[in-house]
């Protein structure tokens, strides 16, 4: 060891000392370097350069963001209050129901799209479906609902479902795929049925992380249900929009503040039931 | 030339991690404590560079009382106290060379730091100190892909490039298999001749301990319990620091234990 | 003896967790039913009939798609790029510092300090960016800029959740080693956490920016610049054509961007 150090290395050393030392460079390439980093600075400013401020507006605006700052401190929750309060049962109607239905149907669309327990057409088709909702943003798909349904909360509702299949079935779907082997095909040794396997051999492992998953997801719902207003399909964002519109700040901060709220409860129910459940 | 005073540390959980320990060790002398786990052995050399803060006592570098530095002239201070630990502790995402430097960060300012041009005196003495230990082909490797030895090389660079006068040193064999060990200890040892440094090491292997060193603490429950040369150490200290007869009640204990699992 | 004494009292116990739970499901299915109630309350169910017609009506006009269109995408395309990155970049330039105020082993002040930056996060999280875009757009005017800064808004709390999270997981051991040399309070940061969390750091700006390629498609619907105004306008002039082009080339650029974001991704764990 200490030969090798002295006879090998040595020289080295001579070489290296008195050299100044560079940290390694993150890519070896020099070209690949150089031509990421240009092409970087390029796209910033190309990027910076269309992007059009209009200064004085923004300096205008000021004085309404410091107001709406300050509508924070003295949110106005009285001169609305219907209208709050009408938005925000449907939100929340909204987001119960869809969620409901939701977690029912991508419960079957979740078994059918994990590869160990579904035969392939099966599988093939619960995949597009899932492929399908996830691609499509909700705003879309309402937009889209509301076109054919008209305006209301059921295209509101049917917007969050079919949201809440493409991300619940998914996740659920790889939970199944990873679940451990063993145990389903220690039932399946016993004779049972196809049903039954899956009663005693996938549900007891998925259901702790289906419930989990599933809160979540509420909590997602009804933050997205505070925007489908928008675009009509119900919801208190269509008062927010309102609020906006009229310039009423302290209102549209009563309504941020009441979304904040309980979105916060919504996550520290959440992680109560989470700890239960695991 | 280090001295510490009735050293006493009591951890929030009330567990009297150190009860008034008092050591003098004179400049050159390498020493080993030994112990069991959870005698106090790390705590006491953390406490020297206060990486733990003592509760009461003094910790004397030299003529400066570390115990009561404030936050700059203790960075000062520990740039004279170099470490090496036992896990290793490299940042593994940075190079072997960046590893070796950050010794130097108490010499050296933000900016040199954070854009990695250190002045070139350190930069050759890192190179310097890499070939003593055999690494110097290794100095733009990553350090998570170095062997643990490798590592633990690089970890006493690391201490050595601070200049320092004493070394704390923190299990350094616990993670190396057996010869790898040896080297690491014979090393530690001859680096500290040549440089004239003391050292404090924290060592579980007794055997290991005894053939470097001049001077063995034994430390139990927080108190120094056995203080003198190696070969002084007789079956019954071993017995008085260890407590052997504790260790093998808990260990039929947990025979117990499983027995019970067993049968349910 | 034993099992006999315990027998009832199980059973007893097991009733009334029975009856718990079906009082439970009971309440639930309630819920539900009073929730669809209220849906169905507020929906003209005439149109809801006349939906398959409404429907197969939208798809005959909307097909084939207007791709003559396609010249006048190129540019809100190009927009939409730059909202989501330069919201990006802007975002994870606010997270940062508010991650080191957050994360337990960083923050300078777990009383005053920690509280404020995790109500940051919680208050950008929670509101969606085009409600974001909204409110600037009250304040600023409409355009690129409202779009970029609502993403930025928007993406702070997420970024700087996540890496204060990572902040919280490292190995303290590597921090205590930088301490020890005598390092000051940065260099101890920029030596011991920063390239501990760099990877983690690097995976959450490529993931919140492939989502961020989502959300700015759709801010021109409130009119924050991107691809979503011309949207709006397709869809104010009923031209379907149009509609189902925009609607091709967004599902595109989703498609894309989760693919670059895979794959960087997976070259950096």
């Amino acid at each position: 060891m200490s030969a090798y150090a002295k006879g090998e290395t040595h020289r080295t050393l001579d070489d290296l000392l008195g050299t100044r030392w560079r940290r390694p460079p993150l890519v070896q390439r020099a070209w690949l370097r150089w031509v990421l980093l240009v092409g970087l600075v390029v796209y910033l400013v190309a990027a910076i350069s269309t992007v059009e401020v209009n200064w004085s507006r923004v300096y205008e605006g000021l004085d309404r963001g410091g107001a709406f700052v300050m509508a924070f401190a003295q949110p106005d929750f009285v001169s609305r209050a219907d209208a709050i309060w009408n938005g925000m049962v449907e939100s929340i109607v909204m987001t119960v129901a869809s969620s409901v239905v939701g977690i029912l149907i991508s419960i079957p669309i979740a078994l059918g799209a994990a590869r160990n327990i579904a035969p392939l057409p099966v599988y093939l088709v619960c995949r597009g479906i899932i492929a399908v909702s996830r691609a499509l943003q909700e705003i879309i798909v309402a937009i889209l609902l509301v076109a054919i349904f008209g305006f209301g909360p059921l295209a509101g509702f049917l917007t969050l479902s079919f949201a809440t299949i493409g991300f619940l079935s998914k996740l659920l779907a790889e939970d199944i795929e990873s679940m451990d082997r063993s145990q389903a095909e220690a039932v399946r040794a016993t004779g049972a049925r196809w049903s039954q396997c899956i009663e005693y051999g996938v549900k007891p492992q998925v259901i702790p992380r289906l419930i989990g998953l599933s809160i979540y997801r509420v909590d997602i719902n009804f933050r997205e249900s505070a925007i489908l207003g928008l675009v009509g399909a119900g919801g208190i964002g269509a008062t927010l929009n309102t609020a906006f519109d009229r310039y009423e700040y302290d209102t549209a901060a009563a309504i941020l503040l009441i979304i904040i709220v309980i979105v916060m409860a919504l996550e520290y129910l959440s992680g109560l039931i989470r700890a239960r459940v695991q | 030339m280090l001295r510490l005073d009735a050293l006493t540390k009591t951890y929030k959980t009330g567990d009297q991690a150190l009860k008034a320990v008092t050591l003098d060790v004179p400049a050159g002398q390498v020493l080993a404590l030994i112990g069991p786990s959870g005698a106090g052995k790390s705590t006491l050399i953390r406490c020297i560079n206060r990486l733990v803060q003592p509760t009461s006592g003094q910790v004397t570098l030299g003529d400066v009382d570390v115990t009561r530095l404030g936050s700059g002239a203790l960075r000062r201070e520990r740039r004279r106290m170099g470490m090496i630990f036992q896990e290793y502790a490299l940042v593994e995402r940075l190079t072997v060379m960046e590893n070796v430097l950050s010794g130097r960060l108490g010499y050296v300012g933000f900016w040199r730091a954070l854009t990695r041009r250190f002045p070139q005196k350190d930069v050759d003495e890192a190179f310097r100190l890499l070939d003593r230990v055999g690494l110097v082909h290794m100095a733009d490797k990553r350090a998570d892909q170095l062997s643990g030895g490798q590592r633990q090389r690089v970890g006493i660079c690391r201490a050595l490039i601070q200049d320092p006068a004493l070394l704390l040193v923190d299990e350094p064999t616990a993670s190396l298999d057996p010869k790898t060990s040896r080297q690491i200890m014979r090393l530690i040892c001859e680096l500290c001749a040549e440089r004239g440094l003391a050292a404090i090491i924290n060592i579980h292997d007794v055997a290991l301990a005894q053939m470097f060193v001049a001077r063995v603490i034994g430390l139990r429950f927080g108190e120094i319990v056995y203080d003198g040369a190696p070969d002084g150490l007789t079956p019954g200290t071993l017995n008085e620091i260890y407590g052997e007869e504790d260790w093998e009640a808990t260990i039929e204990k947990v025979d117990e234990d499983e027995a019970i699992e067993a049968a349910e | 003896m034993i099992e006999n004494a315990n027998g009832p009292i199980w059973r007893l116990r097991n009733r009334r967790e029975t009856l718990t739970r079906w009082f439970v499901w009971l309440l639930g299915i309630a819920i539900f039913l009073w929730c669809w109630q209220q849906i169905s309350d507020a929906t003209t169910w005439f149109f809801v009939w006349d939906a398959p017609n409404i429907a197969s009506d939208i798809l005959g006009r909307a097909t084939p798609p207007r791709w003559s269109y396609m010249d006048n995408l190129w540019v809100p395309i190009w927009d939409t790029l730059n909202i989501a990155t330069l919201g990006t970049i802007g975002a994870l330039i606010l997270a940062v510092p508010i991650a080191f105020l957050a994360a337990r082993n960083t923050t300078p002040s777990t009383l005053f300090i920690r509280p404020v930056a995790l109500l940051i996060i919680v208050a950008t999280r929670s509101i969606n960016s085009l409600i974001w875009a909204l409110l600037l757009i009250a304040i600023i005017g409409p355009g690129v800029f409202a779009g970029i800064v609502a993403i930025a808004i928007r993406s702070i709390g997420f970024c700087a959740k996540l890496l204060y999270e990572a902040i919280e997981e490292i190995d303290q051991s590597q921090v205590e080693a930088v301490t020890a040399t005598g390092a000051s309070r940065w260099q101890i940061m920029v030596y011991g956490i920063v390239p501990q969390i760099m990877p983690a750091f690097a995976g959450i700006a490529v993931f919140r920016w492939d989502i961020n390629i989502r959300e700015s498609t759709v801010l021109g619907l409130v009119g924050a610049g991107g691809i979503g105004l011309q949207l709006q306008a397709s869809l104010n002039t009923l031209a379907w054509p149009q509609v189902s082009l925009i609607l091709l080339v967004i599902l595109a650029a989703v498609v894309i961007s989760e693919w670059v974001s895979a794959k960087v991704r997976g070259a950096i764990i």
